[in-house]
């Protein structure tokens, strides 16, 4: 009896000793999917979620407090990539995918105060003082983060047209 | 043939199916050739790969033959007028797409005199090094014509450097209705025996197969008789079966080697060229002339002269349809290649390209629209798979947005011949399935690479912002230290004018 009870006592002191010294060295650092949803974000901390950046929305997505669908510029692309890697059951044909947006400059209103090109996350703006500015179509990820900046609202969000290399065959109505 | 072979092919012995040919009376009618039509309307991008690159000005006279687009990277292929005239417009038309959405072209205003441009050709075409022989067509603007238009110099060149030992010559022209490759070996076998020699002797293959379905016996006879005189071409009857005329089908059946589901034909030695491509090479080669026009099948039960005609690349399928004295009924089906393949045509301004091998408008009797009804599952689409696929398996996951699951499955290796909606009992629209999930993944890949490129540019920027901070602070540092010397240097001579006073 005495034998039995101070073997156990002994087994869970030491068991339990190991266990918080494990617990001291072998800790992390917050989340470790935190950095791996981050990763799968599109990087530019556009800000369009509404989270402080994408560490920020990689943060809220796994606690759930945001949708895995909330990264505009990632689109339905991103969205899957997420909800893969933290196996999350997403039915993405009811996301409204709008299709790909750029930003572009009304030529006539622009007045060259270069605003907009220092809030562009990738750099896609081009212009300087007193120079009208134009937008990259490759690099501009549609973030809109110009948008608000511009004083002469002429900055607006185009759809990118679709192109015969871009179409896509719609699913068969019938399911 | 090995042990595996032959289980395979006993095995895989039931594939494709059988629809009713319809090729005659449109095969049997002789050849008519289309007046040049006041306009043509050249797209830029007739082949898979990159757009051409226009050379020509708005208002630039062009005589027939001379390249109006460059090809622009590794795949791509040159455009040239197809009628000498001048540029009007360097705009867009709709494209012979079931989108109808629009494509770069350029519209080029006939002259009426059909006047070609200094061409180069060739006497002794076996003279030439193969790798010229390449280029040479690749000058030409030569595409594969069976309908997937790839170009054909890269291909030319790409078995040269992988040393294949077979050519196979594509005469199956599976797809009902068409004929124009029937056309094209009955009237024109010599020359088209002609362009597999100078095929053979640009990749280096020793052995050309010529591959028919035996539903074209007048094609068969006469290109027995053209190639009797060279031992290296054997013409190989092929049971008429569709899609005998899917490369990797026509492979299988004529060398009993199948190729790898990520390969090409050359990882089991073997190119294959459809014979209206090889004409081309032979015009290209031959007579310097460039792919300007084709052959075509214009066939259906609403078209009231059905045949075969040559048109100029460029035309307008509604100028086409007027020449062969336009409709007996209004088609209740308009498309462009054949009715298993074919693309639907939204109206009929659209131009023929150099893949275009059949305009057919189909009656309504021959139209059999009928909602479809739920998989029973009887398993018709698996026994007519080509591929050995699972077709009602992968169209249940991409119903439900199953895109990997899909790809699990095959989707990657389908050929879209066809077969499978064909079959279903249930009219279930097996390909749009797969082409929709086909479409829905490269759009992801693309906007997997964008997302990459985005991350990319915004580190790029972030660094930029961190370096010119830096260098900020330490211009700073610099002029505060120059400033510090000043002072200093300025300091002791003050002290000894001081003194000195």
């Amino acid at each position: 009896m005495i034998a039995a009870i101070l073997s156990l006592t002994l087994l869970g002191a030491a068991l339990g000793l190991l266990l918080g010294i494990a617990g001291r060295y072998l800790a992390v650092e917050g989340n470790p999917l935190n950095a791996e949803v981050e990763a799968l974000l599109p990087g530019t901390n556009c800000g369009q979620c509404g989270f402080p950046g994408c560490a920020g929305a990689a943060a809220a997505i796994i606690d759930n407090l945001a949708p895995a669908t909330c990264c505009p510029p990632g689109g339905k692309a991103v969205a899957a990539a997420i909800a893969e890697r933290i196996g999350l059951a997403l039915d993405l044909s009811g996301v409204a995918d709008q299709g790909p947006q750029i930003a572009t400059v009304s030529e006539e209103i622009c007045i060259g105060c270069c605003r907009c090109l220092k809030v562009c996350p990738t750099d896609a703006i081009v212009g300087a003082a007193k120079q009208i500015h134009n937008v990259l179509r490759e690099a501009c990820t549609g973030c809109a983060a110009c948008i608000e900046r511009c004083p002469t609202e002429a900055m607006s969000m185009r759809p990118v047209p679709v192109t015969l290399q871009h179409w896509v065959w719609p699913k068969p109505a019938f399911a | 043939m090995g042990f595996m072979e032959r289980f395979v092919s006993k095995l895989g012995s039931h594939w494709g199916v059988h629809p009713d040919d319809r090729k005659r009376p449109a095969a049997d009618a002789p050849v008519r050739r289309m007046p040049m039509p006041a306009r043509l309307y050249v797209p830029l991008l007739q082949h898979i790969g990159t757009a051409a690159r226009p050379t020509v000005l708005v208002g630039q006279q062009v005589l027939k033959g001379q390249p109006v687009a460059e090809p622009q990277g590794m795949v791509s292929a040159a455009i040239h007028a197809p009628t000498s005239g001048t540029v009007v417009a360097i705009g867009e038309i709709a494209a012979p797409h079931p989108s109808g959405l629009p494509l770069a072209a350029v519209t080029i205003e006939a002259d009426g005199e059909d006047r070609w441009a200094d061409l180069v050709g060739a006497s002794d075409p076996f003279a030439i090094d193969p790798l010229e022989i390449g280029k040479r067509v690749a000058r030409a603007g030569v595409v594969g014509m069976g309908g997937a238009a790839f170009p054909s110099a890269v291909k030319l060149t790409g078995s040269l450097r992988a040393k294949i030992a077979t050519l196979i010559v594509n005469g199956g022209e599976c797809e009902p209705y068409l004929s124009c490759d029937d056309r094209l070996m009955r009237d024109r076998a010599a020359e088209v025996v002609d362009g597999i020699r100078i095929a053979l002797h640009a990749t280096g293959a020793r052995v050309a197969l010529v591959g028919i379905e035996d539903n074209k016996p007048e094609a068969i006879a006469a290109m027995s008789r053209a190639a009797e005189a060279y031992g290296e071409i054997k013409v190989k009857p092929v049971p008429a079966r569709y899609p005998m005329g899917s490369e990797k089908q026509l492979i299988l059946t004529l060398t009993g080697r199948e190729v790898p589901a990520t390969g090409r034909p050359s990882d089991v030695g073997v190119l294959v060229h459809n014979v209206g491509t090889l004409v081309a090479v032979r015009e290209a080669i031959r007579f310097g002339r460039p792919l300007v026009s084709r052959l075509i099948t214009l066939n259906g039960g609403a078209m009231r002269a059905p045949g075969n005609i040559e048109v100029p690349i460029g035309a307008l399928v509604e100028e086409v349809v007027a020449f062969a004295n336009g409709f007996k009924e209004a088609p209740a089906r308009l498309l462009m290649g054949g009715p298993m393949m074919g693309m639907q045509l939204p109206d009929l301004r659209v131009p023929v390209v150099k893949g275009t091998s059949g305009i057919l408008a189909l009656g309504a009797a021959e139209v059999a629209e009928r909602e479809p009804a739920p998989c029973i599952r009887c398993g018709s689409c698996v026994r007519a798979c080509p591929v050995g696929l699972l077709p009602l398996e992968m169209a249940h996951r991409i119903a439900s947005a199953d895109f990997s699951g899909a790809v699990g499955l095959g989707l990657k290796d389908c050929i879209a011949c066809g077969c499978c909606a064909y079959v279903c009992p249930a009219r279930i629209p097996l390909v749009q399935y797969f082409n929709h999930a086909r479409g829905e993944l490269a759009a992801r890949e693309r906007a997997k690479l964008r997302a990459e490129a985005a991350r990319k540019l915004a580190a790029a920027r972030a660094e930029r912002i961190e370096r010119e901070a830096r260098e900020k602070a330490e211009a700073a540092a610099r002029r505060k230290a120059e400033r510090d010397a000043a002072r200093k240097a300025a300091a002791p001579a003050t002290t000894t004018e001081e003194a000195t006073a």
